[in-house]
């Protein structure tokens, strides 16, 4: 592409890479996470609850440090994973990847956590009586009613996962091609002489991509919602 | 096949302890709200845990708490109607009925559910989706897919509760078909007399959690002692009554009590088993054969027992021919006319209504017919 230099494009293809997988791998999660916290009473609740929610209020270097210092190669998480399964974190971009995923994680929890809490549990109750068991409750009436706000969570990760900066910074540094992400790569060319031209590019970018992305989350999530409520 | 239930339960100051059969056809579960009807249908669903229970239908246990035993609700093959229909809203309405057939291991055939969607005339809903529905459509696409599920028993909580009454008169047709050609349990909670009246065959008088009576619909609507526990303004006898005939001045001739009743015309053929209803308050009781009044339906039988209350009121059962008929008077009246068990007197009554007509539907059976002038 002409727009972009090779060195701008290589971040921006970055932080599509990195933020596609930390929302990708971290739904899952996400979804569990959620559906223990609408649905089930168990101890230690509110300490989920405030973990869960820690990333949105500490300073985000804070929790790339906390990241480094857990899963830094010579850190105990760290050197465990890469001596059992091979995976390295620090400066990688998978470790990006995590980072940006950790910081997304409570803007999804919290948005479909909500959407469950709006679920009728009489629908589920009539999917049991039904023959359906409590899993495939879960997968045929539950999931399909919180789509909506699945959408809304992975679309507001993916967008906070593009726009993520300290953490990742921490964590992983700022290597071109390896860990410079969009933000990062913003943030070095506004630290170079002559370098505005390139900062400039990348946020138009960037704010293309976060507005394409709420528009195609609003249209995604009408649509659901329309399937939802039955119209 | 037989439902048999017998459940204890204890929760925040209130115990429900009941047992009770339930043949095929309706079993009516009726009594105020809070007698615990909701209750036991959970039990029976399983959607409620019972600090005790045993349930077995058809020779099938589904809960026994002695032997440890209680299956989750997907387990026990309960169709369950609920008040309001519950349907699922992301699916359509073919989806919906099919629901059950996803995790049911016998599958109904297709005919049985063509002859199903036609009964519960749904078959022009079958691509929309539940938020296009009426409340009347909505709940018979809950039965059919209740049904769907290949149940071993029904279980309907007040499924016309939410409805009014066009909606109610659009579904009961229905409700009669299903009692008449299905052979499972159906277990019918409801407050309604009228209701309770026209599809049950068998009733469960509950009260604050206990079984007050079990017993054929016309023998509970009919026994005096129940009818506080039924409500004094709703008291009534059912009986059973045969089509005579249709007169030309538009009354129809019915034989019920051992004597004729009249009727303002009714469907149905000469021969038709129909079901009327009298309410206690539109009873009068005479001890001499009724002399120039314009009511048609004039009684004769004897009075078998009288209850009175607190109040100025007293309920007398009498006999007249097999049917038991109440009639609810001051305690001041009863005395007057010097009223016992073995007296012979005439029940003249102001109005019957027809409680159930076997004729099919589109009659107006519900409707409720003066004959006082």
């Amino acid at each position: 592409m002409d727009f972009l230099s090779p060195e701008e494009w290589t971040a921006v293809a970055l932080s599509l890479r990195v933020s596609f997988w930390a929302t990708l791998v971290s739904l899952p999660f996400a979804i569990f996470v959620a559906a223990l916290l609408a649905r089930r009473d168990f101890w230690g609740k509110q300490l989920l609850n405030g973990i869960v929610h820690l990333p949105l209020i500490l300073p985000p270097v804070v929790t790339g440090y906390l990241l480094l210092m857990t899963f830094g190669r010579r850190a105990p998480v760290g050197a465990w994973l890469y001596d059992t399964l091979g995976i390295v974190f620090a400066f990688r971009w998978t470790g990006a990847a995590l980072a940006a995923g950790i910081m997304g994680f409570p803007l999804m929890v919290r948005a479909i956590r909500l959407a469950l809490e709006a679920v009728d549990p009489k629908l589920e109750q009539a999917a049991g009586t039904l023959g359906a068991s409590r899993p495939w409750v879960f997968v045929t009436v539950t999931l399909p009613l919180i789509l909506p706000g699945i959408i809304a969570g992975a679309i507001l990760g993916f967008a906070k996962a593009m726009g993520e900066f300290g953490a990742t910074i921490t964590f992983v540094s700022n290597i071109p091609g390896q860990t410079q992400t969009l933000p990062s790569a913003i943030y070095t060319f506004l630290q170079v002489p002559g370098g505005e031209a390139s900062a400039l590019r990348l946020v138009a970018v960037s704010v293309s991509i976060a507005m394409g992305a709420l528009i195609l989350s609003e249209v995604l999530a009408r649509r659901a919602q329309k399937r939802v409520s039955g119209a | 096949m037989t439902l048999s239930v017998s459940v204890q339960h204890h929760f925040g100051g209130f115990t429900l302890d009941a047992s009770f059969e339930a043949p095929a056809g309706v079993t009516a579960l009726f009594g105020s709200s809070g007698s615990g009807k909701t209750t036991l249908v959970n039990a029976v669903s399983g959607l409620l845990r019972p600090d005790q229970a045993r349930v077995e239908v058809g020779g099938r246990l589904l809960c026994d708490t002695e032997k440890g035993l209680c299956l989750p609700p997907h387990k026990r093959r309960v169709g369950y109607v609920f008040q309001e229909a519950r349907l699922f809203p992301h699916l359509t309405v073919r989806q919906n009925l099919h629901y059950g057939r996803w995790f049911s291991k016998t599958r109904g055939s297709d005919a049985e559910e063509s002859r199903l969607v036609e009964m519960l005339g749904i078959g022009a809903l079958l691509d929309r989706r539940p938020g296009a529905l009426s409340g009347g459509e909505k709940q018979r696409v809950a039965i059919g897919r209740a049904l769907l599920s290949q149940p071993l028993m029904l279980l309907m909580d007040e499924p016309l509760a939410a409805l009014d009454e066009a909606r109610k008169a659009e579904i009961l047709p229905y409700l009669e078909r299903l009692r008449d050609d299905t052979d499972i349990p159906i277990l019918y909670v409801s407050h309604s007399v009228a209701e309770v009246a026209r599809l049950a065959t068998t009733v469960v008088l509950l009260d604050k959690g206990k079984v007050l009576k079990t017993g054929p619909t016309e023998e509970v609507m009919s026994d005096p002692a129940l009818a506080p526990a039924i409500g004094l303004r709703e008291a009534g006898s059912v009986l059973s009554a045969t089509v005579v005939t249709h007169h030309d001045d538009g009354l129809t001739e019915l034989a019920a009590a051992g004597a004729k009743l009249f009727l303002p015309r009714i469907g149905g053929n000469p021969g038709d088993h129909v079901r009327v209803r009298i309410h206690a308050n539109d009873v009068m009781l005479s001890l001499d054969p009724p002399g120039r009044v314009s009511a048609l339906n004039t009684l004769p039988g004897t009075v078998t027992s009288i209850r009175t209350g607190g109040g100025p009121g007293a309920m007398v059962q009498m006999q007249a021919g097999d049917d038991q008929i109440l009639a609810r008077v001051t305690k001041r009246s009863a005395a007057a006319l010097d009223l016992k068990p073995g007296t012979e007197c005439y029940a003249i009554v102001k109005s019957v209504s027809v409680a159930r007509a076997d004729i099919g539907a589109g009659d107006q059976s519900m409707a409720k017919s003066d004959t006082t002038t």
